[in-house]
């Protein structure tokens, strides 16, 4: 059982992620892209960006580094064998481009109990230097209660 | 810009469908690639230990490859502002013949004032839905 008394309770920043190229172009193709602007730099020059695009869903890489440090926060008492993922959300405020600097502060948004389960959503804000905000990742983790 | 005019949408409309095959391959370097390496995600014996039928695909490979149906529409990743699913059912991955993964997009929205839209992404596999609610907001 999830602690509800972490509802509202925020993480400090974690270190900063330098977004490399490769590893954009890494994560696209494990995602199937074939979008040139993930995967050339001159595609994404072309349409007005510094560098390679990372997809959509890149920044859960980002968002995971903040979930860990809830897993392992003995108040929060989520067992992570019980997880699964519920939903998942990402709002840019703009891409996620290579060569950001990327922090992460996560807040638990709710702590809700259904039963033997918990429902937890975690809302996690990224920022590139300067506190600009790139990123909104909004996860919600169903953990299941014991038998 | 894009090249797709708004004025010319209409909701409801189909902007593209793709298939997904996903291996044993696709799961091990979405591993390497995501940082998740729950092992529910490659390794048969702990996937049955936990109550699983066998290996799952990453909900998160899922989704991340169920945009691509936007993305390849506009022609643009970057384009894709805001972009949420929820995840309903497991895609089983058989070691052998891998799972294949079916997903429609459609116009959902139109904004025209903001030059956005809204894409809805279905996503099947053997015929089931597998996320709900996949909407992807997209600027053309």
């Amino acid at each position: 059982m999830v602690n509800p008394n972490v509802q509202g309770k925020k993480y400090p920043a974690t270190n900063p992620y330098l977004v490399g190229r490769e590893k954009i172009r890494e994560f696209a193709h494990a995602v199937k892209s074939t979008n040139p602007i993930n995967l050339d730099v001159f595609a994404a020059q072309a349409a007005g960006y510094n560098d390679v695009v990372a997809p959509p869903t890149f920044a859960v890489v980002i968002q995971e580094r903040s979930l860990a440090t809830v897993l392992n926060d003995p108040e929060a008492d989520i067992d992570f064998s019980r997880v699964v993922h519920g939903d998942q959300r990402f709002i840019h405020a703009r891409p996620i481009v290579a060569g950001d600097e990327l922090v992460s502060v996560l807040e638990v948004a709710s702590v809700k109990t259904l039963g033997a389960h918990s429902m937890v959503t975690f809302e996690t804000k990224i920022f590139a230097e300067g506190d600009e905000l790139v990123c909104t990742a909004i996860s919600t983790l169903v953990v299941r209660g014991g038998e | 810009m894009t090249h797709i005019n708004i004025a010319s949408l209409e909701v409801g409309q189909v902007i593209g469908t793709s298939e997904f095959l996903l291996t044993r391959d696709s799961l091990v370097r979405y591993a390497g690639a995501s940082g998740d390496f729950n092992p529910i995600h490659y390794r048969d014996d702990f996937a049955q230990s936990v109550g699983l039928d066998g290996v799952l695909a990453h909900g998160m490979l899922t989704m991340g490859a169920a945009v691509q149906v936007a993305v390849d529409w506009v022609g643009d990743a970057g384009k894709v502002i805001d972009y949420g699913v929820r995840f309903t059912k497991p895609v089983f991955v058989d070691a052998k013949d891998g799972a294949v993964l079916v997903v429609t997009g459609k116009i959902g929205e139109i904004d025209a004032e903001n030059g956005e839209v809204r894409v809805d992404l279905t996503a099947t596999f053997n015929e089931t839905a597998v996320l709900g609610k996949a909407q992807a907001r997209v600027r053309l």
